[in-house]
């Protein structure tokens, strides 16, 4: 199970990569891999806002169908337009796939999320 | 013909028909110009032999639970006695209109009517109405009153509803449907409710809390008094969802539990058929404070005869064409009849000791997250020796070569590789003794020739598929074999 160093975990299984005031998301290794095969990915249009928390999109495996969380608030200054038509990509390299670009309202949010260390224990306790 | 495997379209030959129109009787009249196709539509070109023959081959592949044990978890599919076709093929039952005067259906009326008060006694209900066509429905109907009773006293501002994480699916998108957010609350270990979890989210905006009990884990929510006063001391309600009442008939009683709406899905607890798609019933219950806002019309009985009543203003509406799926109620009166009080509780008690004992039997081999007595159905995870990494899906497939219907699988959530088993009161001894040796070769199996499990199935009409392009790339229409690509 891939937990890179430098990215900020979700309890509900999401990444975020940040650079100065933008925060890319996907979901984690640890997510694919308890989904399955994913078959279905809908993205938020561009400029959507979001709090903390709230449902900006959803995967679909065999298996089941799962909300996307946004693990911080702002605004949607991008989607990833190539993971629709392939979403084995989210299978094949989790961390490559990011879903969307966040501008973050509020980057003290951050530290409400858990390190590569801390995420590591979640899943295993998941396990 | 197990073979068989053909489109109605690849049956088609040019120039057969199936039918042959009497000669006209009335003038012939031309058709405007943009009212005409330019090219003739590609219907199949058939015989009436052949129709019959497609589909009749195509229903002999069917597995129904008049063919064999069909143990899906939370959909109780026990068997559906014949005496409820008969009473729903009677003529009085089955030639009336739904436009007919009322006087003159006074039979039907009063079924309705009747079989509203037995399930009344049966969830100590006060109110029942027929009208929702399947659970969701219910469901949806169930959670506009909800929202209703808040509205009608001012709270608008109430339009949470919480529910836990073994929920079925339909819960949380049924109060989305309606306009409420959803609020997830984790179970504890024991797989209930988790109290402390339910009180933090406890405020003056919450409309509600959807239960279903005993849970999607097979297990009785013991602390559903505390849970409902938590819930009404917020001034919130209680909504129970009756996927699982086979498990609880004439031992309790969701009216007694706290609870103030319910729907109850007959053609799950009552016998009445599943259906090819065809009707379901998913009638809801009320507590005397919530009788006002059922759907119009309303059954009544005045002066010994039957009605139907449309003037009650604080109805949510009508919700459905007519007044419900008559013939599915009709099959539900009659299985509750034939049955008696003390029949339905003896359903009960045989659908919790057959459950317990398949679990007894299958713990040794596959892991029981939740060890404790369950109600109706239980919860199986992993093998418990699983050297080549086995998944529930594989033997899941691997079940159809024993000629058996798989369980529910991945369902609920929280169970990792979950599959759900409710063998129901129908079943014998020797055919859940059947399905028991099956699981069990199953795991041997997966130790001694994982590779039978994971190219299963093999005697099916249709081998093993590539799930994952058929969603990733489904095509759903036929192709002429000169148009394909």
């Amino acid at each position: 199970m891939k937990i890179p160093e430098g990215y900020y975990y979700s309890k509900d299984h999401e990444w975020v990569k940040v650079e100065n005031n933008l925060a890319w998301i996907g979901i984690t290794d640890y997510a694919q891999d308890s989904l399955g095969d994913v078959v279905y990915v809908e993205l938020p249009e561009p400029d959507s806002e979001f709090h903390a928390g709230e449902a900006f999109g959803v995967v679909e495996s065999v298996k089941a169908a799962s909300d996307l969380y946004t693990p911080v608030s702002g605004k949607v200054l991008d989607v990833n337009g190539e993971l629709p038509d392939n979403p084995e990509k989210i299978n094949e390299d989790p961390y490559g796939s990011w879903m969307v670009v966040v501008e973050m309202s509020n980057k003290y949010e951050l530290n409400d999320l858990l390190s590569s260390e801390e995420y590591q224990r979640l899943c295993a306790e998941e396990g | 013909m197990r073979e068989y495997n053909k489109l109605i379209f690849e049956c088609s030959v040019a120039g057969r028909r199936a039918y042959s129109l009497p000669r006209a009787d009335v003038p012939s009249y031309e058709l405007p110009q943009n009212l005409v196709r330019s090219e003739a539509a590609e219907l199949p070109e058939v015989s009436e032999p052949d129709v019959i023959r497609h589909y009749t081959n195509l229903s002999q592949k069917n597995y129904a639970v008049d063919l064999g044990i069909y143990p899906l978890g939370s959909c109780t599919m026990k068997y559906n006695p014949k005496i409820n076709e008969e009473a729903a093929r009677m003529p009085g039952f089955a030639e009336i209109h739904p436009l007919q005067p009322v006087e003159t259906v006074q039979g039907a009326l009063q079924l309705m009517w009747e079989l509203e008060n037995m399930l009344c006694e049966i969830t100590g209900m006060s109110a029942f109405s027929l009208q929702p066509s399947a659970g969701a429905q219910g469901e949806a109907l169930g959670l506009m009153i909800i929202k209703a009773y808040h509205q009608y006293r001012g709270e608008d501002k109430r339009k949470k509803i919480i529910v836990p994480d073994s929920a079925h699916g339909t819960n949380p998108a049924s109060a989305s449907m309606v306009g409420m957010d959803v609020i997830e609350v984790k179970s504890n270990k024991e797989g209930s409710v988790d109290l402390d979890a339910l009180k933090a989210v406890m405020n003056d905006e919450v409309a509600g809390l959807m239960l279903t009990n005993p849970s999607t884990l097979g297990l009785f929510e013991t602390n559903i008094l505390e849970i409902a006063d938590i819930i009404h001391e917020a001034g919130g309600l209680l909504y129970y969802d009756g996927a699982n009442a086979n498990a609880i008939m004439g031992i309790t009683r969701p009216g007694d539990m706290g609870f103030d709406v319910l729907h109850l899905n007959l053609h799950k607890t009552f016998s009445t058929p599943h259906g090819g798609g065809g009707p379901g019933a998913g009638p809801v219950g009320v507590a005397a404070h919530l009788a006002d806002f059922l759907p119009i019309p309303v059954i009544v009985k005045k002066q010994g005869l039957y009605d139907l009543e449309y003037d009650r203003p604080m109805s949510v509406g009508k919700l459905k064409s007519f007044y419900g799926n008559f013939g599915v109620l009709v099959r539900a009166y009659a299985y509750i009849k034939t049955m008696g009080a003390e029949g339905l509780k003896r359903v009960s008690e045989l659908a919790v000791l057959n459950a317990n004992y398949m679990k007894e039997e299958l713990k040794e081999y596959y892991e029981l997250p939740y060890e404790q007595t369950c109600m109706h159905e239980f919860v199986l995870g992993r093998l418990k020796i699983n050297p080549y990494g086995i998944t529930t899906k594989q033997i899941a497939k691997r079940l159809l070569d024993f000629g058996l219907h798989p369980p529910t699988i991945y369902f609920p959530l929280i169970v990792s590789e979950a599959m759900m088993i409710e063998p129901t009161e129908t079943e014998s001894l020797e055919s859940m003794e059947e399905y028991i040796s099956a699981l069990i070769q199953i795991a041997k199996e997966a130790v001694e020739n994982p590779q039978i499990i994971k190219t299963a199935p093999h005697n099916t009409p249709v081998k093993l598929l590539d799930e994952v392009a058929a969603a990733r790339n489904p095509v759903v229409k036929w192709q002429k074999e000169d148009t394909k690509d």
